[in-house]
């Protein structure tokens, strides 16, 4: 027994690990580590091009915005073990149905929205359940809504409008509390002091003369913020979060430990769906329109930004933070190569490379962490 | 087994039918507090039907459980922890991408209030991993060391830490060291000892005589769905409990050409 003991008290076979080390095996290292490459690079080749003036701070980051928004909800998702492929859909499919109750249906603009988030928060748990119940994987369950979504997006315009754009959104959402919540900007008296004591520049000419070239941070920015806060706080500091790194990391043992496994994944799938609707709100409320084609390609880009934040396609491991600095990263990139004055093409190629960096990295570092060789 | 004590589980003539196959065929066992009770027998005995009966998971088809006296009527698995009857499987217990503290407390998460939020209370449960951890003889770099880096012997020990942690009167062991080395084999065994001498009721299920005999305080063979009787320590040899786990015959033949080495 006491030979036993003493063993145990000093394994041998066990190397001290170093701080630095320690520190390296954080879920958000490639984030940081490629946040910090784009930026270097981006402000030697194109630091000249405005891309860093205050205007063009504000574009690279609502394109980020957008991408933070979806990729929170498939951070979560992921990490709990589970992908949805109708991000993508569900947006174009919310902006439809939101902008068909506000124009033909003629329903006030808060309403509209509200009835559009209870619509799609059902599709989400239906998304779930039926994963949960028939064990499918969620790729193809998921996959089938995204053909599903997409023809709604796409039929439903021509068989109420008879065409596949809605527009005039602007002028019934004039005036709506909850359509302010999703299209207003905030601080806009901050940013006028900022123009009219020279901080920032303002317009010269036009009817918009003395007016601050950034009016304000739109709301866009502050779901985004908000929606990282949100996320991040539940997953490493609630119980819900622990239940999601144990559904994902395995699902069996989490419920043999009582988790409830199925309602945590069914949850995550309707706040995808959620997520997913916020951005289609504010693009409804930006471009004072919905489009049949919009949302196209996005559940790729949340899985992307997700993956190069760290996450395991394989679930159970991630972080909100780093899928936050994945989406900050495609939004530079994006913006940047625009900027730089690189063809634009050249953006997808330039994905594929950071994904496929990212998830080589990733493995890497789940191998230091579980000590498998 | 001095007779002054009343046994926790009593399991009375239990029988389990899938359809037309007979699992189970009448298995009396008493599983007393403070008693490592091994579970013997071969691939295809019943041990695995007979372990889920007594944690609720099987209704048994014929035949009574009680539990403190008590007839037991578990819904489900969930019934049966809360009672007090843990089940700790050879896989299924851990998660490896997660850290030793989050793992102890999956499932039980301790809580605090902060603000009108309630936040998973890490530093409780950072400082009662690295407590019962240090209690149970595995020393951690730190409470948020993943659950991966540790042996499979640790795992099985982390697992057990937890379920006696939280509560457990009965701890159900599905072959805790089938696929373990010697060493670590060694520390799970006594990982069990100490769990007994607080009082806790080991049900250790093994095919592996040498493992029963090292921790076992009585012996009940499974054999075809049936049991032959429970054995107390001393009365049975380790070559009496493989043959009646091997059926009597078979072995025998075996037996010369091998040496006594299985």
């Amino acid at each position: 027994m006491s030979q036993a003991n003493e063993a145990i008290e000093s394994d041998e076979r066990v190397k001290r690990i170093s701080p630095l080390r320690k520190a390296l095996i954080r879920p958000e290292l490639g984030g940081m580590c490629g946040t910090v490459i784009v930026f270097v690079l981006f402000l030697i080749f194109a630091g000249d091009s405005g891309m860093f003036s205050p205007q063009g701070v504000m574009n690279w980051s609502q394109v980020s915005a957008q991408f933070m928004i979806i990729a929170v909800g498939a951070c979560l998702l992921m990490i709990a073990g589970e992908f949805d492929l109708s991000v993508g859909s569900m947006i174009g499919f919310a902006s439809m149905i939101m902008a068909i109750f506000a124009t033909t249906f003629g329903w006030p603009m808060w309403l509209a929205i509200l009835v559009t988030f209870a619509i799609t928060i059902s599709l989400g748990a239906m998304n779930g359940l039926i994963v949960v119940r028939t064990g499918l994987p969620s790729f193809i369950v998921t996959l089938a809504f995204l053909f599903i979504l997409r023809g709604f997006a796409i039929f439903l315009p021509y068989a109420f409008e008879g065409k596949s754009n809605i527009g005039g959104i602007k002028e019934i959402s004039e005036g709506d509390w909850l359509a302010s919540v999703f299209g207003g900007k905030i601080f806009k008296g901050l940013f006028q002091w900022m123009g009219d004591n020279e901080l920032i520049a303002t317009f010269s000419r036009g009817t918009k003369a003395g007016q601050p070239v950034i009016e304000g941070i739109p709301m866009l920015i502050v779901w985004a913020l908000g929606l990282i806060f949100l996320g991040h706080f539940i997953l490493t500091r609630t119980k819900f979060g622990n239940w999601i790194f144990a559904a994902g990391g395995d699902s069996e043992a989490a419920r043999n430990s009582g988790v409830p496994v199925d309602r945590v994944k069914i949850l995550l799938f309707m706040f995808t769906a959620f997520c997913a609707t916020v951005l289609a709100t504010v693009q409804v409320m930006e471009f004072s329109s919905a489009d049949a084609g919009r949302g196209l390609l996005k559940e790729f880009e949340a899985i992307i930004a997700v993956v190069i934040g760290g996450a395991l396609l394989t679930g159970g491991y991630g972080s909100v933070l780093g899928a936050a600095l994945g989406a900050l990263i495609f939004g530079v990139v994006q913006q940047g190569l625009f900027f730089a004055g690189v063809e634009s093409s050249l953006f997808r190629v330039f994905l594929g490379v950071i994904l496929l960096g990212a998830v080589i990295l990733n493995t890497y570092i789940r191998r230091i962490i579980t000590g498998e060789r | 087994m001095s007779t002054d004590i009343k046994p926790l589980i009593q399991m009375k003539n239990i029988e389990k039918h899938f359809g037309r196959v007979i699992a189970l065929a009448g298995v009396s066992v008493d599983i007393f507090p403070g008693e490592c009770h091994c579970l013997l027998g071969d691939n295809g005995a019943g041990k695995s039907t007979f372990i889920k009966t007594m944690s609720g998971v099987h209704k048994p088809t014929h035949g009574e459980i009680l539990f403190d006296g008590v007839p037991m009527q578990f819904a489900d698995p969930r019934d049966a922890i809360t009672a007090g009857i843990a089940t700790v499987h050879q896989h299924l217990a851990m998660i490896p991408l997660m850290s030793v503290s989050r793992n102890f407390f999956m499932g039980n998460e301790p809580q605090k209030s902060f603000g009108p939020f309630k936040v998973f209370d890490h530093a409780h449960a950072n400082e009662v991993t690295m407590t019962e951890m240090r209690k149970m003889g595995i020393n951690l770099r730190g409470p948020d060391q993943a659950v991966g880096t540790l042996s499979g012997g640790e795992r099985q020990t982390v697992a057990i830490a937890r379920a006696v942690h939280f509560g457990a009167k009965v701890l159900i062991l599905d072959e805790p060291t089938s696929a373990l080395g010697v060493r670590q084999t060694a520390n799970v065994l006594a990982t069990i000892d100490k769990v007994r001498k607080q009082g806790v009721a080991v049900v250790f299920i093994t095919h592996n005589v040498r493992h029963a005999m090292a921790v076992g305080d009585r012996f009940t063979v499974l054999n075809r769905g049936k049991t032959l009787g429970t054995a107390t320590r001393g009365e049975v040899s380790p070559e009496e409990l493989q043959d009646l786990m091997a059926g009597g015959q078979e072995l025998a033949t075996l037996e010369g050409s091998l040496g006594g080495t299985v």
